[in-house]
């Protein structure tokens, strides 16, 4: 449930539902966003579905805070649960050409290569949310002994398809931007593609992930 | 092949296609974009006889160089712009918020803005281009946009698909104001600074950087110190926020902003005061005024009744 509605400025609403990041109200931010979204009420012109607050922005013109706090609070979320989560698996290389912070995660971590990567490949991560950069996925959570900050400069240039960690997350760029995430492989799919207009990102809050190891080989002859 | 087109002999600093934007879309991370100084872009499609929300020209500090082949079309800057219009054998000064009559073989050379950052080119036709959610405008960091996302290049050519009939000249005298103090709403994470941050924030003046673009202006100044924490947890933005990261220097997002971000927010850009806010050009001096909702509200009323009157008597 939403814990407190203020406002973001004049023209959006923001919607607190904890403090905490976690699935359960990831979820709920999950159904509001969804529910909102259909239910298409005049002047909301966007919503940002995050860990776990959802920001409804709105045009001034056509409506205000006060209306759109009405809608919200008087909202069911309950009766549009959306089942199209997707379960993807996503192909990563973490050959020496694209693990370009695999020296500084063993040494923070204290873990060899071989066990970070046992550690991260094969398992389900849970997409929280979308964003930052179009389609960058935000995915969780890493094992307790996964967890690095980020980089203390961030590089100017992260190659696009970059997989990332830091904190509980993992994330992928998808396209080249700067960032400050520690890199440990690249995938060779486009996980945004802004040609496809009605589904750009492969990648959508719900969804759950699991990251599959491939060869340098098979990285090279992916899109072959 | 269309036989009316411009091309581009110089392109300019920043010179991109924008409109009103795209919405909708933020929850997949693509932000509004669209013309930075909204006003101005409505007036130029207005004096060109264009429906409101065509595409224009938008350009930064230097505009491009444009060579125009075809039959007789109006165009029109806005802005606080210098520019020029070459026709055979005479270059004439030109001004803005005056639309011109172009025709084959006719130059629009667009210098510079004048003590601001946006201009906007319209012509009285529309280009041909290549819409991406019911938007023309580029996003130059995600490529997103006509123009395959990417600004405009030397010894380009920009088809018109059509030309307006319409060929009035139009006219109008309108004047970009300048305002000293933007106004800002309380942000969600104000009480993140400590009392002596706070007042510096409202009392003292900041310089916008050299480093500002369409994603956002940074501004330098007196440290703003935190006492809670430097990071939240990622969470959405909208065009105004003013984050403030560790280093103590506010970043105010603009219209290209990333949809997500996780460094406090001290405070929100009033909507009444966008448009000028994204003229402030670096080396400006800028100083926050607290304003509470409602007033921002109201005043943001007024100011589009403004905007809706000086557009109908053109």
């Amino acid at each position: 449930m939403i814990k407190n509605i203020s406002n973001l400025g004049d023209a959006a609403l923001y919607c607190d539902f904890g403090n905490e990041v976690n699935k359960s109200i990831n979820s709920q931010v999950i159904k509001y966003f969804k529910t909102i979204k259909k239910k298409k009420f005049e002047g909301i012109n966007n919503l940002t579905p995050s860990y776990n607050k959802l920001i409804i922005s709105y045009d001034l013109k056509k409506t205000n805070f006060k209306e759109v706090k009405n809608y919200v609070e008087n909202i069911n979320a309950e009766d549009s649960i959306d089942t199209n989560s997707k379960k993807l698996e996503i192909p990563v290389c973490c050959h020496e050409n694209f693990s370009m912070d695999i020296k500084r995660l063993e040494e923070i971590l204290k873990l060899s290569r071989e066990k970070i990567l046992e550690n991260f490949l094969n398992k389900e991560y849970f997409c929280y949310m979308t964003g930052f950069i179009a389609g960058m996925p935000f995915l969780g959570d890493l094992d307790e002994n996964m967890q690095a900050q980020r980089l203390e400069t961030p590089r100017v240039k992260v190659p696009k398809g970059s997989v990332a960690l830091t904190e509980q997350f993992v994330n992928i760029y998808t396209f080249e931007s700067p960032g400050g995430w520690n890199i440990l492989g690249n995938t060779p799919l486009d996980v945004f593609d802004s040609s496809k207009e009605d589904k750009p990102n492969l990648i959508n809050p719900g969804d759950t992930v699991i990251f599959k190891e491939i060869t340098l080989d098979q990285y090279k002859n992916y899109n072959e | 092949m269309s036989s009316n087109y411009l091309d581009i002999i110089r392109p300019g600093i920043n010179t991109t296609f924008q409109d009103k934007g795209r919405d909708h879309l933020y929850h997949i991370g693509i932000p509004f974009s669209g013309a930075m100084d909204n006003r101005n872009y409505l007036i130029a499609n207005k004096l060109v006889n264009n429906n409101l929300d065509s595409s224009v020209i938008e350009f930064a500090y230097q505009g491009p160089h444009i060579k125009y082949s075809g039959e007789k079309i109006n165009f029109a800057v806005t802005g606080d712009v210098i520019f020029s219009i070459k026709k055979k054998d005479t270059e004439i000064e030109g001004n803005c918020y005056e639309s011109y009559q172009i025709e084959n073989g006719d130059e629009i050379n667009i210098i510079s803005t004048n003590k601001s950052v946006y201009g906007y080119l319209a012509i009285g036709g529309e280009f041909d281009l290549k819409f991406q959610w019911n938007s023309c405008s580029i996003n130059t960091k995600a490529n997103i946009g006509s123009n395959d996302g990417k600004k405009l290049d030397v010894g380009q050519r920009i088809n018109l698909k059509k030309i307006n009939s319409n060929k009035d000249i139009k006219k109008t005298s309108y004047i970009n104001t300048k305002i000293e103090n933007i106004r800002v709403i309380k942000g969600t994470n104000f009480d993140y600074f400590s009392e002596e941050g706070k007042k510096i924030f409202y009392e003292k003046e900041f310089t916008v950087s050299k480093l500002s673009d369409r994603m956002g202006m940074r501004l330098e100044g007196p440290k703003i110190d935190n006492i809670v924490n430097t990071n939240i947890k990622s969470e959405g933005l909208i065009k105004g926020v003013i984050q403030v990261p560790a280093d103590g220097n506010p970043i105010i997002m603009l219209s290209d902003h990333g949809t997500i971000g996780g460094y406090p927010k001290i405070g929100v850009v009033a909507s009444v005061d966008y448009d000028r806010l994204v003229q402030m050009s670096p080396g400006s001096k800028v100083k926050f005024k607290e304003i509470n909702l409602s007033d921002a509200e109201t005043l943001f009323k007024l100011y589009e009744m403004e905007t809706q009157n000086l557009i109908s008597q053109i």
